[in-house]
Protein backbone atom coordinates (compact mmCIF):
# COMPACT_ATOMS: atom_id res chain seq x y z
CA UNK A 1 0.00 0.00 0.00
CA UNK A 2 1.06 3.37 -0.64
CA UNK A 3 0.79 6.75 1.03
CA UNK A 4 -2.15 8.57 -0.22
CA UNK A 5 -2.21 11.41 1.98
CA UNK A 6 0.84 12.53 4.32
CA UNK A 7 1.47 15.71 6.40
CA UNK A 8 4.93 16.25 7.98
CA UNK A 9 5.10 18.71 11.06
CA UNK A 10 1.44 20.14 10.83
CA UNK A 11 0.91 23.16 12.19
CA UNK A 12 -2.75 24.66 12.75
CA UNK A 13 -3.79 28.29 14.05
CA UNK A 14 -6.80 29.78 15.10
CA UNK A 15 -6.08 33.52 14.77
CA UNK A 16 -2.83 33.82 16.77
CA UNK A 17 -3.78 30.46 18.74
CA UNK A 18 -2.06 27.65 17.97
CA UNK A 19 -3.81 24.08 17.70
CA UNK A 20 -1.67 21.93 16.05
CA UNK A 21 2.01 21.18 17.20
CA UNK A 22 4.04 19.66 14.80
CA UNK A 23 1.89 16.65 13.51
CA UNK A 24 2.81 13.90 11.68
CA UNK A 25 -0.14 11.91 9.82
CA UNK A 26 -0.03 9.64 7.11
CA UNK A 27 -3.04 7.96 4.85
CA UNK A 28 -2.59 4.18 3.59
CA UNK A 29 -4.24 4.08 -0.23
CA UNK A 30 -7.54 1.98 0.59
CA UNK A 31 -7.66 1.97 4.30
CA UNK A 32 -9.68 3.10 6.54
CA UNK A 33 -7.95 5.60 9.18
CA UNK A 34 -9.17 6.79 12.72
CA UNK A 35 -7.47 9.98 14.46
CA UNK A 36 -8.59 9.76 18.13
CA UNK A 37 -8.21 12.12 21.29
CA UNK A 38 -10.43 13.20 23.99
CA UNK A 39 -12.63 17.18 23.28
CA UNK A 40 -10.27 19.67 22.29
CA UNK A 41 -7.64 17.56 21.00
CA UNK A 42 -8.13 19.12 17.88
CA UNK A 43 -8.77 16.58 15.85
CA UNK A 44 -11.39 18.62 14.28
CA UNK A 45 -8.63 20.98 13.39
CA UNK A 46 -6.20 18.33 11.90
CA UNK A 47 -9.26 17.37 9.41
CA UNK A 48 -10.07 21.14 8.75
CA UNK A 49 -5.80 21.40 8.36
CA UNK A 50 -6.07 18.91 5.87
CA UNK A 51 -8.66 20.75 3.77
CA UNK A 52 -7.22 23.97 3.97
CA UNK A 53 -10.10 25.44 6.35
CA UNK A 54 -7.38 26.96 8.64
CA UNK A 55 -4.09 28.43 8.67
CA UNK A 56 -1.39 25.56 8.70
CA UNK A 57 1.91 25.21 8.53
CA UNK A 58 4.27 22.46 7.69
CA UNK A 59 4.04 20.18 4.47
CA UNK A 60 0.32 18.25 3.04
CA UNK A 61 1.11 15.91 0.12
CA UNK A 62 -1.98 14.30 -1.65
CA UNK A 63 -1.16 11.50 -3.70
CA UNK A 64 2.31 13.37 -3.97
CA UNK A 65 1.36 16.73 -5.01
CA UNK A 66 1.59 19.55 -2.40
CA UNK A 67 -2.02 20.71 -1.43
CA UNK A 68 -1.11 23.03 1.49
CA UNK A 69 -1.87 25.99 0.91
CA UNK A 70 -4.78 25.37 -1.69
CA UNK A 71 -7.61 27.15 -1.52
CA UNK A 72 -10.57 25.11 -0.03
CA UNK A 73 -12.03 24.54 -3.16
CA UNK A 74 -9.33 23.38 -5.16
CA UNK A 75 -8.35 20.74 -3.00
CA UNK A 76 -11.80 19.15 -2.75
CA UNK A 77 -11.74 19.37 -6.54
CA UNK A 78 -8.29 16.96 -6.22
CA UNK A 79 -10.75 14.02 -4.87
CA UNK A 80 -11.11 14.95 -1.04
CA UNK A 81 -14.17 14.61 0.68
CA UNK A 82 -14.82 16.30 3.72
CA UNK A 83 -17.61 15.63 5.89
CA UNK A 84 -17.96 17.95 8.21
CA UNK A 85 -18.79 17.94 12.13
CA UNK A 86 -22.80 19.17 11.92
CA UNK A 87 -23.39 17.44 8.72
CA UNK A 88 -23.05 20.43 6.44
CA UNK A 89 -26.48 19.92 4.83
CA UNK A 90 -28.01 22.24 2.74
CA UNK A 91 -31.20 22.00 4.68
CA UNK A 92 -33.19 24.45 2.51
CA UNK A 93 -32.48 22.10 -0.87
CA UNK A 94 -34.19 18.45 -0.92
CA UNK A 95 -32.68 15.61 -0.59
CA UNK A 96 -31.68 15.59 -4.21
CA UNK A 97 -30.07 18.50 -4.81
CA UNK A 98 -27.89 17.91 -1.69
CA UNK A 99 -26.48 15.07 -3.69
CA UNK A 100 -26.61 17.44 -6.97
CA UNK A 101 -24.98 19.63 -5.33
CA UNK A 102 -22.03 17.33 -4.66
CA UNK A 103 -21.69 16.65 -8.02
CA UNK A 104 -20.89 19.78 -8.86
CA UNK A 105 -16.95 19.80 -9.37
CA UNK A 106 -18.34 16.90 -12.19
CA UNK A 107 -19.81 17.27 -15.79
CA UNK A 108 -21.73 14.42 -17.55
CA UNK A 109 -25.13 14.45 -16.78
CA UNK A 110 -25.18 10.68 -17.17
CA UNK A 111 -22.62 10.00 -14.88
CA UNK A 112 -23.98 12.08 -12.34
CA UNK A 113 -27.50 10.75 -12.42
CA UNK A 114 -25.96 7.17 -12.43
CA UNK A 115 -24.27 8.06 -9.38
CA UNK A 116 -27.38 9.78 -7.37
CA UNK A 117 -28.95 5.98 -7.83
CA UNK A 118 -25.81 4.28 -6.38
CA UNK A 119 -26.21 6.27 -3.29
CA UNK A 120 -30.00 5.58 -3.16
CA UNK A 121 -28.50 1.98 -3.85
CA UNK A 122 -26.71 2.00 -0.16
CA UNK A 123 -28.67 4.48 1.42
CA UNK A 124 -32.62 3.24 0.20
CA UNK A 125 -34.43 5.22 2.82
CA UNK A 126 -32.78 8.37 1.13
CA UNK A 127 -34.57 7.62 -2.02
CA UNK A 128 -37.62 7.48 -0.23
CA UNK A 129 -36.96 11.01 0.91
CA UNK A 130 -36.02 12.55 -2.44
CA UNK A 131 -37.98 15.68 -2.89
CA UNK A 132 -38.10 16.40 0.66
CA UNK A 133 -35.84 19.26 2.18
CA UNK A 134 -32.97 18.47 3.95
CA UNK A 135 -33.70 20.14 7.08
CA UNK A 136 -36.87 17.77 7.71
CA UNK A 137 -34.57 14.38 7.73
CA UNK A 138 -33.67 12.82 11.17
CA UNK A 139 -30.14 13.27 12.17
CA UNK A 140 -29.32 9.80 10.98
CA UNK A 141 -31.05 9.97 7.80
CA UNK A 142 -29.14 13.41 7.41
CA UNK A 143 -25.13 11.56 8.34
CA UNK A 144 -26.32 9.42 5.37
CA UNK A 145 -27.18 12.23 3.50
CA UNK A 146 -23.77 13.84 4.46
CA UNK A 147 -21.74 10.70 3.21
CA UNK A 148 -23.87 10.87 0.08
CA UNK A 149 -23.09 13.78 -0.78
CA UNK A 150 -19.51 12.98 -0.58
CA UNK A 151 -19.84 9.98 -2.88
CA UNK A 152 -21.39 12.26 -5.53
CA UNK A 153 -17.63 13.97 -5.38
CA UNK A 154 -15.95 10.38 -6.68
CA UNK A 155 -13.96 10.52 -4.17
CA UNK A 156 -10.50 9.07 -3.60
CA UNK A 157 -10.22 10.20 0.07
CA UNK A 158 -13.26 10.89 2.71
CA UNK A 159 -12.51 13.19 5.57
CA UNK A 160 -15.51 11.80 8.39
CA UNK A 161 -15.39 14.25 11.36
CA UNK A 162 -17.29 12.58 13.86
CA UNK A 163 -20.10 10.51 11.82
CA UNK A 164 -21.30 8.78 14.95
CA UNK A 165 -22.50 12.27 16.48
CA UNK A 166 -25.94 12.04 18.47
CA UNK A 167 -27.23 9.33 16.53
CA UNK A 168 -28.73 5.85 18.25
CA UNK A 169 -26.50 2.95 18.45
CA UNK A 170 -28.56 1.52 15.71
CA UNK A 171 -27.87 3.83 13.50
CA UNK A 172 -23.93 4.24 14.27
CA UNK A 173 -23.88 0.43 13.51
CA UNK A 174 -25.82 0.71 9.91
CA UNK A 175 -23.68 3.54 9.21
CA UNK A 176 -20.78 2.11 10.02
CA UNK A 177 -21.24 -1.16 7.96
CA UNK A 178 -21.77 1.22 4.69
CA UNK A 179 -18.61 3.01 5.36
CA UNK A 180 -17.20 -0.30 5.31
CA UNK A 181 -18.72 -1.33 2.58
CA UNK A 182 -17.84 1.98 0.59
CA UNK A 183 -14.23 1.42 1.80
CA UNK A 184 -14.12 -2.18 0.22
CA UNK A 185 -15.85 -1.86 -2.88
CA UNK A 186 -15.57 1.98 -4.04
CA UNK A 187 -11.85 1.62 -3.22
CA UNK A 188 -12.44 5.11 -0.83
CA UNK A 189 -9.56 5.72 1.35
CA UNK A 190 -10.84 7.18 4.69
CA UNK A 191 -9.90 9.13 7.32
CA UNK A 192 -12.43 8.95 10.72
CA UNK A 193 -12.52 11.35 13.34
CA UNK A 194 -14.39 9.38 16.74
CA UNK A 195 -15.08 10.19 20.04
CA UNK A 196 -16.23 6.53 20.17
CA UNK A 197 -13.28 4.85 20.23
CA UNK A 198 -14.26 1.45 20.06
CA UNK A 199 -16.65 2.09 17.50
CA UNK A 200 -13.77 3.40 15.50
CA UNK A 201 -10.77 0.98 16.32
CA UNK A 202 -13.07 -2.01 15.41
CA UNK A 203 -13.61 -0.64 11.92
CA UNK A 204 -10.16 1.50 11.42
CA UNK A 205 -7.02 -0.03 10.26
CA UNK A 206 -4.40 2.15 11.39
CA UNK A 207 -4.80 4.67 13.97
CA UNK A 208 -3.93 8.21 15.58
CA UNK A 209 -4.05 9.11 18.94
CA UNK A 210 -3.93 12.81 19.71
CA UNK A 211 -3.76 15.12 22.52
CA UNK A 212 -3.89 18.67 22.89
CA UNK A 213 -2.39 18.79 19.01
CA UNK A 214 0.22 16.37 19.38
CA UNK A 215 0.82 12.68 18.61
CA UNK A 216 0.62 10.59 21.24
CA UNK A 217 1.29 6.96 19.51
CA UNK A 218 0.08 5.39 16.05
CA UNK A 219 0.14 2.09 14.99
CA UNK A 220 -2.03 -0.49 13.37
CA UNK A 221 -5.69 -0.43 15.07
CA UNK A 222 -5.15 -3.46 16.32
CA UNK A 223 -2.03 -2.72 18.74
CA UNK A 224 -3.72 0.31 19.84
CA UNK A 225 -6.63 -1.80 21.21
CA UNK A 226 -4.63 -4.09 22.86
CA UNK A 227 -2.25 -1.49 24.20
CA UNK A 228 -4.14 -1.02 27.50
CA UNK A 229 -2.26 1.94 29.20
CA UNK A 230 -3.54 3.78 26.11
CA UNK A 231 -6.85 2.47 26.29
CA UNK A 232 -7.27 3.32 29.95
CA UNK A 233 -5.57 6.88 30.13
CA UNK A 234 -7.02 8.10 26.40
CA UNK A 235 -9.83 6.07 25.33
CA UNK A 236 -11.62 5.49 28.55
CA UNK A 237 -12.84 1.92 28.10
CA UNK B 1 -65.51 53.53 -7.84
CA UNK B 2 -64.28 54.75 -11.14
CA UNK B 3 -61.39 57.16 -8.96
CA UNK B 4 -60.48 53.75 -7.03
CA UNK B 5 -60.17 51.61 -10.00
CA UNK B 6 -58.05 54.26 -11.61
CA UNK B 7 -55.87 54.56 -8.61
CA UNK B 8 -55.38 50.98 -8.28
CA UNK B 9 -54.47 51.12 -12.34
CA UNK B 10 -52.01 53.84 -11.68
CA UNK B 11 -50.63 52.02 -8.39
CA UNK B 12 -50.00 49.23 -10.31
CA UNK B 13 -48.04 50.89 -12.85
CA UNK B 14 -46.24 52.54 -10.74
CA UNK B 15 -45.62 49.20 -8.68
CA UNK B 16 -43.74 47.74 -11.46
CA UNK B 17 -41.45 50.12 -11.11
CA UNK B 18 -40.77 49.20 -7.32
CA UNK B 19 -41.28 45.34 -8.57
CA UNK B 20 -38.32 45.66 -10.50
CA UNK B 21 -36.42 47.25 -8.17
CA UNK B 22 -37.53 44.68 -5.34
CA UNK B 23 -36.12 42.26 -7.90
CA UNK B 24 -32.90 43.88 -8.32
CA UNK B 25 -32.52 43.74 -4.10
CA UNK B 26 -33.79 40.82 -3.55
CA UNK B 27 -30.92 38.87 -5.82
CA UNK B 28 -28.38 40.82 -3.98
CA UNK B 29 -29.94 40.27 -0.55
CA UNK B 30 -29.74 36.10 -1.70
CA UNK B 31 -26.16 36.39 -2.55
CA UNK B 32 -24.37 38.54 0.22
CA UNK B 33 -27.21 38.53 3.00
CA UNK B 34 -26.58 42.74 3.21
CA UNK B 35 -28.98 44.89 1.36
CA UNK B 36 -27.07 46.67 -1.16
CA UNK B 37 -27.52 50.54 -0.62
CA UNK B 38 -25.68 51.71 -4.04
CA UNK B 39 -28.45 49.37 -5.90
CA UNK B 40 -30.09 52.35 -7.21
CA UNK B 41 -27.14 54.56 -7.97
CA UNK B 42 -25.54 51.39 -10.04
CA UNK B 43 -29.34 50.97 -11.95
CA UNK B 44 -28.76 54.79 -12.59
CA UNK B 45 -25.43 54.65 -14.42
CA UNK B 46 -26.76 51.50 -15.95
CA UNK B 47 -29.33 54.02 -17.82
CA UNK B 48 -27.08 56.36 -18.38
CA UNK B 49 -24.86 54.30 -20.46
CA UNK B 50 -27.89 52.85 -22.18
CA UNK B 51 -28.79 56.77 -22.44
CA UNK B 52 -24.88 57.21 -24.40
CA UNK B 53 -25.26 54.05 -26.48
CA UNK B 54 -28.48 55.51 -27.96
CA UNK B 55 -27.11 59.14 -28.11
CA UNK B 56 -24.21 57.33 -30.29
CA UNK B 57 -26.48 55.92 -32.84
CA UNK B 58 -27.50 52.51 -31.46
CA UNK B 59 -30.83 51.29 -31.77
CA UNK B 60 -32.89 51.05 -28.86
CA UNK B 61 -32.51 47.07 -28.27
CA UNK B 62 -29.11 46.38 -29.41
CA UNK B 63 -28.24 49.35 -26.56
CA UNK B 64 -30.69 47.67 -23.95
CA UNK B 65 -28.78 44.11 -24.44
CA UNK B 66 -25.48 46.09 -24.46
CA UNK B 67 -26.09 47.74 -21.30
CA UNK B 68 -27.19 44.51 -19.58
CA UNK B 69 -23.98 42.65 -20.41
CA UNK B 70 -21.80 46.47 -19.61
CA UNK B 71 -23.78 45.83 -16.06
CA UNK B 72 -23.29 42.75 -15.77
CA UNK B 73 -19.53 42.57 -15.98
CA UNK B 74 -19.52 46.13 -13.80
CA UNK B 75 -21.58 44.10 -10.84
CA UNK B 76 -18.93 41.05 -10.81
CA UNK B 77 -16.20 43.62 -11.46
CA UNK B 78 -17.22 45.97 -8.40
CA UNK B 79 -17.64 42.86 -5.93
CA UNK B 80 -14.07 41.81 -7.20
CA UNK B 81 -12.70 44.76 -6.83
CA UNK B 82 -14.18 46.37 -3.57
CA UNK B 83 -16.33 43.66 -1.68
CA UNK B 84 -13.93 40.79 -2.39
CA UNK B 85 -11.05 42.24 0.30
CA UNK B 86 -13.81 42.52 2.80
CA UNK B 87 -15.48 39.72 2.78
CA UNK B 88 -14.26 38.76 6.46
CA UNK B 89 -15.24 42.43 7.66
CA UNK B 90 -17.98 42.96 10.11
CA UNK B 91 -21.34 44.10 8.54
CA UNK B 92 -20.87 48.33 9.25
CA UNK B 93 -17.46 47.73 6.55
CA UNK B 94 -19.42 46.57 3.76
CA UNK B 95 -22.17 49.27 4.67
CA UNK B 96 -19.81 51.80 4.29
CA UNK B 97 -18.67 50.61 0.99
CA UNK B 98 -22.33 50.92 -0.24
CA UNK B 99 -22.27 54.00 0.82
CA UNK B 100 -19.02 54.78 -0.49
CA UNK B 101 -19.99 52.98 -4.29
CA UNK B 102 -23.40 55.20 -4.17
CA UNK B 103 -21.45 58.56 -3.82
CA UNK B 104 -18.81 57.71 -6.31
CA UNK B 105 -21.77 56.41 -8.87
CA UNK B 106 -23.96 59.95 -8.18
CA UNK B 107 -21.54 62.10 -8.57
CA UNK B 108 -19.56 60.28 -11.33
CA UNK B 109 -22.48 60.01 -13.08
CA UNK B 110 -23.21 63.88 -12.16
CA UNK B 111 -19.77 64.60 -13.48
CA UNK B 112 -20.05 62.89 -17.09
CA UNK B 113 -23.46 63.28 -17.77
CA UNK B 114 -24.25 66.87 -15.47
CA UNK B 115 -27.35 66.67 -14.10
CA UNK B 116 -29.80 68.22 -15.90
CA UNK B 117 -32.92 65.86 -16.98
CA UNK B 118 -32.72 64.08 -20.27
CA UNK B 119 -35.84 62.34 -21.70
CA UNK B 120 -35.39 58.18 -22.21
CA UNK B 121 -37.12 56.56 -24.97
CA UNK B 122 -39.59 53.81 -24.25
CA UNK B 123 -39.41 50.70 -25.96
CA UNK B 124 -43.38 50.45 -26.15
CA UNK B 125 -44.78 53.88 -26.90
CA UNK B 126 -46.35 55.92 -24.56
CA UNK B 127 -50.19 55.72 -26.18
CA UNK B 128 -52.92 53.90 -23.67
CA UNK B 129 -52.97 50.03 -23.32
CA UNK B 130 -56.76 50.03 -23.28
CA UNK B 131 -59.01 52.47 -24.67
CA UNK B 132 -59.92 53.40 -21.13
CA UNK B 133 -56.54 55.42 -21.30
CA UNK B 134 -55.93 53.65 -17.36
CA UNK B 135 -52.38 52.42 -17.93
CA UNK B 136 -50.00 53.80 -20.79
CA UNK B 137 -48.42 51.18 -23.45
CA UNK B 138 -45.06 52.07 -21.67
CA UNK B 139 -46.57 50.60 -17.80
CA UNK B 140 -48.24 47.51 -19.59
CA UNK B 141 -44.32 46.98 -20.65
CA UNK B 142 -42.74 47.28 -17.81
CA UNK B 143 -45.10 44.98 -15.78
CA UNK B 144 -44.50 42.43 -18.51
CA UNK B 145 -41.01 42.78 -18.69
CA UNK B 146 -40.33 42.59 -14.73
CA UNK B 147 -42.56 39.14 -14.36
CA UNK B 148 -40.34 37.91 -17.58
CA UNK B 149 -37.49 38.30 -15.65
CA UNK B 150 -39.06 36.84 -12.65
CA UNK B 151 -39.82 33.80 -14.77
CA UNK B 152 -36.13 33.71 -15.55
CA UNK B 153 -34.84 33.88 -12.36
CA UNK B 154 -37.55 30.81 -11.61
CA UNK B 155 -35.98 28.86 -13.91
CA UNK B 156 -32.42 30.02 -13.60
CA UNK B 157 -32.59 29.10 -9.93
CA UNK B 158 -34.44 26.33 -9.78
CA UNK B 159 -34.06 23.99 -12.79
CA UNK B 160 -29.63 24.62 -13.55
CA UNK B 161 -26.86 23.56 -12.06
CA UNK B 162 -25.17 26.71 -11.67
CA UNK B 163 -28.51 28.09 -10.06
CA UNK B 164 -28.08 25.38 -7.49
CA UNK B 165 -24.80 26.23 -6.77
CA UNK B 166 -25.86 30.06 -6.06
CA UNK B 167 -28.04 28.96 -4.17
CA UNK B 168 -25.69 26.66 -2.27
CA UNK B 169 -22.97 28.78 -2.03
CA UNK B 170 -26.19 31.72 -0.61
CA UNK B 171 -27.11 29.32 2.32
CA UNK B 172 -24.02 27.28 3.31
CA UNK B 173 -20.78 28.65 1.91
CA UNK B 174 -18.49 26.73 4.09
CA UNK B 175 -20.79 23.23 3.04
CA UNK B 176 -20.43 24.64 -1.03
CA UNK B 177 -16.92 25.21 -0.82
CA UNK B 178 -16.61 21.13 0.79
CA UNK B 179 -18.33 20.90 -2.28
CA UNK B 180 -15.49 22.72 -4.31
CA UNK B 181 -17.83 25.12 -5.64
CA UNK B 182 -16.20 28.35 -5.80
CA UNK B 183 -18.15 30.57 -3.33
CA UNK B 184 -16.48 33.84 -4.16
CA UNK B 185 -17.20 34.01 -7.76
CA UNK B 186 -20.73 32.89 -6.99
CA UNK B 187 -20.99 35.65 -4.97
CA UNK B 188 -19.60 37.99 -7.88
CA UNK B 189 -21.66 36.55 -10.23
CA UNK B 190 -25.00 37.47 -7.91
CA UNK B 191 -23.33 40.72 -7.85
CA UNK B 192 -23.49 40.65 -11.76
CA UNK B 193 -26.73 39.39 -12.23
CA UNK B 194 -28.11 41.86 -9.38
CA UNK B 195 -26.89 44.85 -11.71
CA UNK B 196 -27.98 43.48 -15.17
CA UNK B 197 -31.37 43.21 -13.50
CA UNK B 198 -30.96 46.66 -11.60
CA UNK B 199 -29.63 48.20 -15.32
CA UNK B 200 -33.18 46.67 -16.73
CA UNK B 201 -34.88 48.34 -13.84
CA UNK B 202 -33.28 51.40 -14.61
CA UNK B 203 -34.03 51.58 -18.59
CA UNK B 204 -37.67 51.29 -17.92
CA UNK B 205 -38.40 53.27 -15.12
CA UNK B 206 -36.10 55.98 -16.97
CA UNK B 207 -39.14 56.91 -19.53
CA UNK B 208 -41.58 57.84 -16.05
CA UNK B 209 -39.53 59.72 -13.96
CA UNK B 210 -36.62 61.01 -16.55
CA UNK B 211 -33.08 60.32 -16.79
CA UNK B 212 -30.81 62.12 -13.69
CA UNK B 213 -28.63 61.20 -11.19
CA UNK B 214 -30.85 61.18 -8.27
CA UNK B 215 -33.72 59.35 -10.12
CA UNK B 216 -33.08 56.36 -8.38
CA UNK B 217 -33.13 57.73 -4.57
CA UNK B 218 -36.93 57.30 -3.62
CA UNK B 219 -37.35 54.38 -5.91
CA UNK B 220 -34.76 52.27 -4.38
CA UNK B 221 -36.68 53.00 -0.62
CA UNK B 222 -40.01 52.01 -2.21
CA UNK B 223 -37.73 49.24 -3.98
CA UNK B 224 -36.52 47.92 -0.30
CA UNK B 225 -40.06 48.43 1.02
CA UNK B 226 -41.42 46.02 -1.61
CA UNK B 227 -38.76 43.62 -1.02
CA UNK B 228 -39.35 43.69 2.82
CA UNK B 229 -43.07 43.38 2.08
CA UNK B 230 -42.66 40.65 -0.03
CA UNK B 231 -39.54 38.83 1.90
CA UNK B 232 -36.29 39.54 1.14
CA UNK B 233 -35.83 35.63 0.37
CA UNK B 234 -38.48 35.27 -2.11
CA UNK B 235 -38.36 37.19 -5.53
CA UNK B 236 -42.17 36.05 -6.15
CA UNK B 237 -42.75 37.95 -2.82
CA UNK B 238 -40.83 41.04 -3.52
CA UNK B 239 -42.40 41.62 -7.16
CA UNK B 240 -45.91 41.60 -4.91
CA UNK B 241 -44.26 43.42 -2.53
CA UNK B 242 -43.56 46.29 -5.29
CA UNK B 243 -46.81 46.43 -6.82
CA UNK B 244 -48.65 45.96 -3.44
CA UNK B 245 -46.51 49.21 -2.29
CA UNK B 246 -47.48 51.16 -5.52
CA UNK B 247 -51.21 50.60 -5.12
CA UNK B 248 -51.38 51.54 -1.16
CA UNK B 249 -49.11 54.43 -2.06
CA UNK B 250 -51.39 55.63 -4.79
CA UNK B 251 -54.79 54.82 -2.70
CA UNK B 252 -53.54 55.97 0.57
CA UNK B 253 -52.30 59.68 -1.42
CA UNK B 254 -55.98 60.41 -3.03
CA UNK B 255 -57.73 58.73 -0.17
CA UNK B 256 -56.31 60.34 3.19
CA UNK B 257 -56.34 64.11 2.36
CA UNK B 258 -53.47 64.18 4.93
CA UNK B 259 -51.17 62.51 2.63
CA UNK B 260 -51.28 64.42 -1.07
CA UNK B 261 -48.70 64.62 -2.73
CA UNK B 262 -45.94 65.58 -0.72
CA UNK B 263 -46.09 63.04 1.98
CA UNK B 264 -46.53 60.29 -0.41
CA UNK B 265 -42.57 58.65 0.28
CA UNK B 266 -43.31 58.81 3.65
CA UNK B 267 -45.47 55.90 2.97
CA UNK B 268 -43.04 53.63 2.28
CA UNK B 269 -40.89 54.22 5.18
CA UNK B 270 -44.41 53.76 6.85
CA UNK B 271 -44.95 50.54 5.41
CA UNK B 272 -41.39 49.34 6.02
CA UNK B 273 -41.24 49.98 9.60
CA UNK B 274 -45.15 48.29 10.15
CA UNK B 275 -43.93 44.94 8.01
CA UNK B 276 -40.87 44.75 9.94
CA UNK B 277 -43.45 45.13 13.20
CA UNK B 278 -45.83 42.99 12.34
CA UNK B 279 -44.49 39.95 10.25
CA UNK B 280 -40.52 40.89 9.78
CA UNK B 281 -39.83 38.06 7.47
CA UNK B 282 -42.68 39.51 5.22
CA UNK B 283 -45.41 38.04 3.49
CA UNK B 284 -43.72 35.34 1.78
CA UNK B 285 -40.35 34.83 2.91
CA UNK B 286 -39.14 32.55 5.16
CA UNK B 287 -38.13 33.17 8.67
CA UNK B 288 -34.51 33.36 9.40
CA UNK B 289 -33.25 30.89 11.81
CA UNK B 290 -29.87 30.33 13.50
CA UNK B 291 -28.57 27.88 15.74
CA UNK B 292 -26.66 29.34 18.43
Amino acid sequence: MSKLLEARALCAFYGATQVLFGLDLSIEEGGITTLLGANGAGKTTTLRALCGMVRTTGDIRFDGKTISGRATEDIVRLGIAHVPQGRGTFSRQTVEENLEIGAMTRSGRAAIAADIERVYGYFPRLRERRRQQAGTLSGGEQQMLAVGRAMMLRPRLMLLDEPSFGLAPLIVEELFGILRTLNLTEKVSMLVVEQNAALALDVADEAYLIETGELVSCGPAQQLRDDENIRRAYLGY
Amino acid sequence: MELFLHQVLAGLATGGIYACMALAVVMIYQAIDHLNFAQGEMAMFSTFIAWQLIQWGLPYWLAFGATIVISFAAGVAIERVVLKPLHNAPVLSHVVAFIALLAILNSGAGFIWDYTIKSFPTPFGNGPLFAEGLMSRHDGGMIAVTLLMLAFLYLFFRHTRIGLAMRAAAANPESARLAGIRVGWMTALGWGMAAAIGSVAGMLIAPVVFLEPNMMLSILLYGFAGAVVGGLTSPGGAVLGGFLVGIVENLAGTYIPVVGREMKLSIALFIIVAVLCVKPSGLFGRPIVTRV
